[in-house]
């Protein structure tokens, strides 16, 4: 018995090296949640535990939904991250469905500007963006957190690697069904692209509720300030060292993101593409 | 009511030309089949006429219209797809009501939440129900219709396929090889189906196979195409029987027409493979030739001589009612495949010198180009008085 129980050396190394992986990711996180719920004593205490001596976790998270807006810094990211892959997903479905599906002239060229924006860094447009921003009067408010994303190229180049995989004979049926172009486009392509459109989406929505550089430009009201902002402002001019209500109020941050990712990922599994074709 | 014309027809992709100068003119109701091996372009030709498309040169009208440039829902026509092209995020019932809802509703009304409300949005949406209902019962899918599509078998999708676009009562009706991919017997059952859907429907339909088979036993006429071109069109007996190509007579028929290459001699006499055959006398002397002979023109002879085929027996397929005898020909380049009756089974052996004859009428005769040697005029225009007499 024992001697089929035990792994071939291989899977022994692959196991290792996937729980080592695994757990240098975790261990800030659970380091973080750990923090977040000791007395302030016990966070600089020589000798650790991840298990805190006097559960102080209630005085942590009071304080750190009370003493800062963080409710308000939440609802914040909700509508900025909504608005973000919201307008992504209308504008990048039809550039990707052109890109894809649509003959037209100077179609490659386009895609070649598109690939080219893959690989400009974000952070390299700031200066631009700002100066557009303000001429267009729109920085310090919500549209100014979300116009710099909208256009996303990542979004357009995934959704048409994923529409080129959709047979154009469906595209075809539509048009004889009496679809429209952008009917195509809303009531097909992106139903049947759902599960590239989830996993896009939660890669939108993970940077932006994280996205720390463009709103410390774009914004100065704390007010409008998405959550890791508004972590940062309130760090520096009340908390000082108090580290037990920063780290509550970043495990609140992050927690509805592990619900959101969680919760979603059955689509991945779910095959929602089969079928369409013999 | 929707008759079809294509006139001069040329589509080329970039610098390759697949459709070459293709015209044809489809009678109202007529079941037409467009024939021809894969890659001849017959999915374009399909895609031409359902304004998916666009041709090169040339145009298409259906029934009085000219429809070039005419968006393909305003066209009146349905298509089943080669690979079906279900919507696969809807039910089979959504999937068959979505070309009515998409003529019968308006946008406002088509809208998720917001339709249900709109004034006649109700009434409409039961009958598009009711309508779908009665095409899926006729179909024998009516069971089904809450399912999605991968949840299917390939003979299930196929019916929905049709479904969809039998709902909408179409003038014209266009499929693509819709039982490429389903097993032999239900590729015959469907054929029947299919069949009957056209005689009961009354509408024009364009089928496209490349599966002889298909061809002979559904269609009023065939089309063979070959390479983007039209070779001939006509009611599957003459194309069978009367081949204006050589390329079309090896196209049609199993096993394939057996093709000799003879050279003309005097008073009406083509040499070839150690024999000789008489053919119509107006060939010029010296000309190279192609005899075609079907393999079912052959019958046995007691000896060798002129019209008849010498050849030792190199492979017996028995098929039941049927022999078919391969034959090596000295002077020929491939085996001659002959088929005669199973009775005969016990004199063929491997290795035995067989004779066969062949009737001088039922020789076909092909240039060099291809093109069919036909027998003077005043001999067709006898066999046109025969048949007339015959009807
Ligand atoms: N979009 C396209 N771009 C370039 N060439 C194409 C395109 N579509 C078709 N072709 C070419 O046109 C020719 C005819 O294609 P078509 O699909 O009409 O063939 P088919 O007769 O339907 O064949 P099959 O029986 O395999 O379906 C093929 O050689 C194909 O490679
Ligand atoms: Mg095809």
């Amino acid at each position: 018995m024992r001697a089929q129980r035990l792994a071939p050396p291989s899977a022994i190394v692959r196991h290792a090296v996937l729980l080592i992986s695994g757990a240098l990711i975790l261990i800030p996180f659970v380091w973080m949640v750990s923090l977040s719920i000791k007395s302030p004593g016990e966070i600089f205490r020589a000798s650790f535990s991840f298990w805190p001596e006097q559960f102080y976790g209630i005085e942590n998270y009071t304080e750190a939904l009370t003493s800062s807006p963080l409710p308000r810094y939440m609802l914040n990211g909700v509508v900025v991250c909504a608005a973000i892959l919201a307008l992504q997903i209308v504008i990048c479905a039809p550039a990707a469905y052109a890109l894809a599906k649509l003959d037209f002239p100077g179609r490659n060229l386009l895609f070649a500007l598109v690939l080219i924006a893959l690989l400009l860094p974000h952070e390299m447009l700031a200066l631009p963006l700002f100066i557009l921003g303000a001429k267009l009067g729109i920085l310090n408010s919500y549209a100014g957190l979300v116009f710099p994303y909208v256009v996303s190229p990542l979004g357009i180049f995934l959704f048409r690697q994923f529409f080129k995989t959709i047979p154009d004979d469906v595209v075809h049926a539509a048009r004889l069904d009496g679809f429209s172009e952008l009917g195509i486009v809303s009531r097909i392509m992106v139903p049947m692209a759902l599960p590239a459109i989830i996993a896009f989406g939660i890669f939108s929505v993970v940077s932006h509720w994280n996205s720390l550089f463009w709103p410390l430009i774009a914004v100065r009201d704390q007010n409008l300030m998405p959550p890791p902002l508004g972590i940062m402002v309130f760090k520096n001019e009340e908390a000082g060292n108090d580290y037990g209500p920063l780290m509550a109020a970043s495990t609140l941050v992050v927690l509805p993101l592990i619900i959101a990712f969680l919760s979603a990922q059955r689509w991945f599994v779910e095959g929602l593409t089969g079928g369409a074709v013999k | 009511m929707a008759a079809i014309t294509i006139e001069k027809i040329e589509k080329s992709f970039g610098a390759t030309p697949v459709l070459r100068d293709v015209s044809l003119k489809i009678a109202d109701g007529e079941f037409l089949t467009l024939l021809g091996p894969s890659g001849c372009g017959k999915s374009t030709l399909l895609r031409i006429l359902a304004g998916l498309e666009v041709q090169t040169g040339g145009s298409v009208a259906i029934g009085e219209r000219v429809v070039d440039g005419v968006r393909p829902n305003w066209r009146d026509v349905a298509m089943v797809f080669q690979s079906y092209a279900l919507y696969p995020h809807m039910t089979v019932q959504e999937n068959m009501a979505v070309p009515l809802r998409m003529r019968r509703l308006s946008a406002w009304q088509r809208l998720p939440l917001v339709g249900r409300f709109r004034p006649g949005t109700k009434a409409v949406a039961a009958e598009i129900e009711t309508e779908v209902m009665r095409t899926a019962k006729a179909l024998g899918i009516g069971h089904l219709l809450a399912r999605k599509p991968g949840q299917l078998s390939g003979g299930q999708r196929q019916r929905v396929a049709v479904g969809r676009a039998m709902v909408r009562q179409p003038a014209v009706f266009l499929m693509d090889e819709p039982l490429s991919n389903l097993d032999a017997k239900l590729r015959v059952q469907m054929r029947a189906e299919i069949k009957e859907l056209h005689d009961r429907l009354g509408v024009t339909f364009v089928y496209v196979t490349h599966d002889q088979s298909e061809a002979m036993t559904m269609s009023d006429r065939v089309a063979v195409m070959l390479d983007g071109e039209l070779l001939q069109v006509a009611a599957p007996q003459e194309i069978y029987a009367n081949p204006d190509d050589l390329r079309v007579a090896e196209f049609i028929g199993s096993p394939k027409i057996n093709k000799l290459q003879a050279r003309v001699r005097d008073g009406g006499l083509a040499e070839t493979a150690g024999t000789s055959f008489t053919i119509p006398a107006d060939i010029a002397l010296g000309t190279d030739v192609a005899l075609g002979i079907r393999p079912e023109a052959f019958h046995l002879v007691e000896a060798g001589g002129h019209n008849i085929l010498t050849g030792a027996v190199r492979l017996v397929e028995h098929m039941g009612s049927d022999l078919y005898v391969h034959l090596d020909v000295p002077g020929t380049h491939h085996p001659v495949i002959a088929r005669l009756l199973a009775e005969r089974a016990p004199q063929i052996t491997f290795g035995r010198t067989l004779h066969l004859g062949v009737k001088p009428e039922r020789l076909l005769l092909f240039a060099g180009d291809g093109r069919r040697l036909r027998p003077h005029d005043h001999k067709s225009a006898s066999l046109v008085k025969m048949k007339e007499r015959v009807q």
